[in-house]
């Protein structure tokens, strides 16, 4: 029992004398909601109190850092030995244009690289194609072969810095990019170091930054994860993540749920496909949270998602090394908590949403800029941001100890009501045989697309509030200034593909291409045919169009 | 004379995968009586275009999130003309900044919601400036 | 003729999605306009898709539509969503699916709501029909909202319907009940990469034989059409659906059936117009009027029975249409 007996009388006998004065109370002075919720609309109770934790098993259940179930960190010295990485997601116009914002950051203290690429690239289009009207290095930078690439990493000791790629369906190709940027640099693979995010059922579930059907996207990510074990041991080759599951509309269990399940097909794959044993590969995964406006609903989302990871590992995949059973994550504040109403706001909010990330026990850290809502960031709304992290780590003294919520009876009651409902729907899930075959059904889809739409209801009439846009909302602006890239961007970089386009050796191109489109279809690794084909530089389109070719092109199904 | 029903449609144009707000009002729309055909994502203009015609909408409302509607919405405006469909009322919305409206207004574009507008203004406008004729 | 009806014959489209507007709209200028459009009408081959929510129906018809591409057909397809009871709006989502023909001159799709139709598919098919018909489509695929009885009502308007199944739904049993046996010329397996879809094959196989279809000259083929995340093999399956229906119209030509399917077609129209032109001007104008309520009460106190009060509308209905 978590509490002696005395404990548990005293809190019971006080509990009611204060539900007697609560009574009193609310007669004279009623209560400003009839419901408290969360972001997520679940309930809040008035007080918790142990009863609502007397259940709790402390060694099981809680613990102490770097032990199962390692709810209160991996760490065992937590941020005392090393804070989390500042890691600003980045990426805008040219390669050279993100070069530039890369060492700016670098200069000023960050402690990672984080690519944002633009949506040609993520989509698996060339700048000159047609799909790519009006959306070259708009939302971050454009690459479309090698020389982009080296163009964008001209100066970045890459053997030193981490660099974490946001790139999914084509991921493998950028992988190999930077596995042949370092080759020609002279760096071994083994030490180069990042994360590709690499994750593509939350594309079919939430972002839909899709190009081939989930089973074949899933084969592709094994091939990643087979090729890092062996070769690139210092690489996250997927990040598995909910963030884009939340920014679609979801709740924080959702989120949870989701991710978990996702990171369960993942496993399950590379150890059916590859053969690999679970202990072999459990490194290589990663997992990336939205940090929500919620304050303690974050704080427990991420708690409970370390103790439930921890058992899927070591109950459900039988896991030995303890390594395995660690959730590592890094987290970015809520983009669409962000309002484009009186933008300085957004400080405030981030630095909030920052704070929950570090109690919830982050290993790295993206704050939003406060004029995301509106255009890319501008170089001061960055610094901002950047600073925000910097002052909550050496500042506020909130990193001097490990978990300091833990055993709160609120904190604890929350972490494990959310922990119970996200089981719930993981079982869901297993019942439908799996993530892929829940995504054809469309009941992720449909989950967020019903909560997404309640919660707009809920502000549309009130009961939940955005300052600025539903409440105090007023008419005088303080105007910001906007980041805009220039059309000629695109220009640019037609003009750079026609070049690589004439000078390359074109047969050396179409054999690799031919290599790639024999390794898809004896389910071979594409990954060392893929390096070669960048080296001969082939163009990003080109090796896509060869996987949309043999696997079939997704389409939105349009699910509402 | 009959009521006629409002029909329109909601599209994404271009390569972002953002759909929450598009899909939100696509439901929103249904509950307001309208009928709503839904494109889904990463719709070219000229699919959009050639979609609005063959349905007979009589709004289209573009989301896009990705910074590319200053290319692409105007494009659906212009081959809606090409098509003499110029009386198919175009609608925005997404991340679009202050200073792109005017542009996107002259451009032929209706209205320009930006974010945090209510889902009740959308639907406020639309009731009193289409009129299915 | 007709500057609209010329424009609708050469194929105009938004003519023919403006005249399909004004029919569900029911304008009554439509009207005016389908009969001026009739004598254009009646060569299409008309294909009807039907089966359960969510068994895949406007997947199949995007492939069907690419599969007829490839044989160079022209192509109208009419799909039909739902409206809802409560706000009498509707997500016309099915399209989705086939946006990729969205730009093919060959492929016309549009989007029809069932708009509380009274019975029926949705009132305004048959007619949508006949624009895509007078725009001279090859074929006109229907895609049926696939919910409760009326679904059978494609048999009226079609000339070859497709049942699609999935397996593990409990299809087989659904599909007897709501004789959807009756109605099918081709069965389709969809999915058929799932467990249990040589079960179902197995079922189906075995009521057929025991079917009267089974000696009229036509047994419905059951077609397996695997996942459409695989491509290759998709494209097969599809394409042998396509020439599954194709030998029907073949055998509804040779063996005469083809007319008989054209009569009964035939007759749903004139029960359609009839309600068009009968009894819904009837219903409306004794539910303006306010009458309809005053018949209702005196039912409802006993005063009178339905029957006296319908020979009662109906002579004073035919009176007037004497002295008009």
């Amino acid at each position: 029992m978590y509490f002696s007996k005395e404990t548990l009388e005293a809190s019971e006998k006080l509990s009611r004398k204060s539900s007697d004065e609560v009574q009193k109370a609310l007669k004279n002075h009623p209560e400003q909601k009839k419901r408290f919720s969360t972001v997520s609309d679940a309930e809040i109770k008035r007080l918790y109190t142990p009863d609502d934790i007397k259940d709790i098993n402390f060694a099981e259940d809680i613990g102490v850092p770097g032990e199962f179930p390692y709810l209160r960190g991996n760490q065992v010295t937590g941020y005392r030995g090393r804070y989390w990485t500042f890691r600003m997601f980045s990426g805008m116009g040219s390669a050279r244009d993100t070069n530039a914002r890369w060492k700016m950051l670098l200069r000023e203290g960050q402690t990672g690289l984080s690519t944002a690429f633009d949506f040609p690239t993520l989509m698996g289009y060339d700048s000159d194609s047609p799909k790519s009207l009006g959306e070259v290095g708009k939302c971050g930078v454009a690459i479309d072969t090698l020389e982009d690439f080296l163009e964008l990493m001209e100066g970045i000791p890459l053997a030193d810095v981490t660099t974490s790629m946001t790139i999914n369906p084509p991921a493998t190709i950028l992988w190999a990019m930077y596995c042949a940027a370092a080759d020609i640099k002279g760096v071994p693979l083994s030490r180069i170091g990042g994360t590709i995010q690499n994750d593509m059922l939350k594309e079919f579930i939430a972002q839909k930054t899709f190009m081939c059907p989930p089973e074949p996207s899933v084969k592709l990510i094994s091939d990643t994860v087979e090729f890092g074990t062996k070769y690139v041991p210092r690489w996250n080759t997927i990040s598995i993540s909910g963030y884009h599951i939340r920014e679609a509309g979801s709740t924080a269990v959702q989120e949870l749920a989701f991710t978990l399940r996702d990171g369960i097909e993942y496993v399950e794959d590379v150890v059916r496909r590859k053969g690999l044993n679970v202990d072999d590969f459990a490194t290589r995964l990663s997992f990336f949270f939205n940090s929500h406006s919620d304050f303690f609903e974050e704080i427990c989302k991420m708690r409970a998602a370390r103790r439930m990871w921890a058992k899927i590992m070591r109950d459900r995949f039988h896991a030995k090394d303890p390594r395995s059973l660690w959730l590592r994550f890094h987290t970015q504040t809520a983009g669409c908590s962000l309002t484009a109403q009186q933008p300085y706001n957004n400080v405030v909010r981030t630095t909030v949403q920052a704070l929950a990330a570090v109690l919830g026990g982050t290993q790295s850290l993206h704050t939003n800029s406060l004029d995301e809502v509106l255009c890319l960031p501008s170089e001061h709304a960055v610094e901002i941001a950047l600073r925000t992290q910097q002052i909550l780590a050496e500042e506020t003294g909130v990193a001097n100890t490990i978990d300091p919520l833990a055993g709160s009876y609120f904190i604890e009651s929350l972490t494990n009501e959310m922990e119970e409902k996200a089981w719930d729907y993981i079982q869901k899930i297993d019942d439908m045989g799996g993530m892929v075959a829940a995504i054809g059904k469309g009941f992720p889809q449909m989950e967020i697309s019903e909560a997404a739409y309640r919660f707009q209801r809920q502000l549309d009439a009130g009961e939940k509030t955005m300052i600025g846009v539903n409440k105090y909302a007023t008419d005088s602006t303080h105007p910001i200034p906007l980041v805009d890239i220039e059309e000629k961007v695109g220009e640019e970089q037609m003009r750079r593909l026609k070049d690589v386009r004439r000078k390359r050796d074109n047969k050396a191109v179409k054999k690799s291409l031919d290599d790639i489109r024999n390794a898809c279809k004896k389910e071979d690794n594409v990954m060392p045919c893929c390096i070669e084909a960048v080296k001969n530089l082939a163009t990003l389109q080109e090796i896509c169009d060869v996987y949309r070719e043999v696997y079939g092109e997704y389409r939105d199904p349009g699910l509402y | 004379m009959p009521e006629r029903t409002i029909r329109v449609m909601v599209a994404k144009p271009g390569l972002d995968g953002h759909d929450r707000g598009a899909r939100i009002l696509a439901r929103c729309f249904r509950d307001a009586g309208f009928e709503v055909v839904y494109t889904g994502c990463h719709q070219t203009p000229e699919q959009i275009a050639a979609a609005a015609v063959q349905e007979d909408v009589d709004l289209v409302g573009l989301s896009c999130l990705s910074g590319a509607h200053r290319a692409l919405f105007p494009r659906v405006v212009e081959l809606l003309r090409e098509k003499g469909a110029a009386d198919i009322t175009v609608i925005g919305g997404g991340i679009i900044p202050e200073q792109d409206i005017p542009l996107l207004r002259e451009a032929g574009i209706k209205a320009v919601f930006t974010p945090g507008a209510s889902l009740e203004s959308i639907v406020e406008w639309i009731n009193s400036n289409i009129k299915p004729h | 003729m007709d500057a609209t009806i010329k424009k609708i014959c050469a194929g105009d489209v938004r003519m023919a999605s403006r005249l399909i507007r004004d029919i569900e709209d029911k304008i009554p200028e439509a009207k005016a306009k389908i009969k001026k459009l009739y004598a254009h009408t009646g060569k299409s081959f008309i294909i009807g898709i039907t089966g359960a929510p969510g068994a895949g129906k406007s997947t199949l018809t995007d492939a069907l539509i690419e599969q007829l591409r490839k044989k160079n057909k022209t192509v109208g397809v009419l799909a039909v969503d739902p409206t809802s009871p409560f706000t009498g709006g509707a997500i016309l989502g099915d399209r989705i699916r086939m946006q990729r023909h969205a730009e093919d001159a060959g492929v016309f799709v549009r989007s029809l709501a069932t708009r509380g139709a009274l019975g029926g598919l949705s009132q305004s098919v048959g007619n949508a029909i006949h624009v895509m018909e007078a725009m001279g489509k090859d074929i006109i695929i229907v895609e049926t909202v696939g919910i409760g009885q009326q679904e059978i009502d494609i048999i009226n308007h079609a000339h070859s319907v497709a049942v699609v199944l999935v397996p593990g739904m409990g299809d087989e049993i659904q599909t007897m009940k709501a004789g959807l046996m009756e109605i099918a010329d081709v069965f389709v397996i969809n999915k058929a990469n799932r467990a249990g879809a040589m079960q179902l094959h197995t079922e189906l196989e075995g009521m057929l034989n025991l079917s009267s279809k089974a000696t009229d000259g036509w047994k419905p083929p059951v077609v397996m059409v695997g996942d459409a995340f695989e491509p290759q093999t998709f494209a097969a399956d599809t394409a042998a659906l396509t020439n599954k229906i194709e030998e029907h119209q073949l055998y509804l030509q040779e063996s005469g059936k083809l007319t008989e399917r054209m009569h009964r077609k035939a007759m749903t129209e004139i029960h359609d117009a009839l309600r068009d032109s009968l009894f819904e001007p009837i219903v409306n104008s004794l539910t303006t009027s306010g009458e309809m309520k005053r018949f209702a009460e005196k039912i409802k106190n006993r005063k009178t029975d339905p029957y006296t009060v319908a020979e009662e509308i109906a002579q004073r209905f035919f009176k007037h249409q004497e002295e008009k």
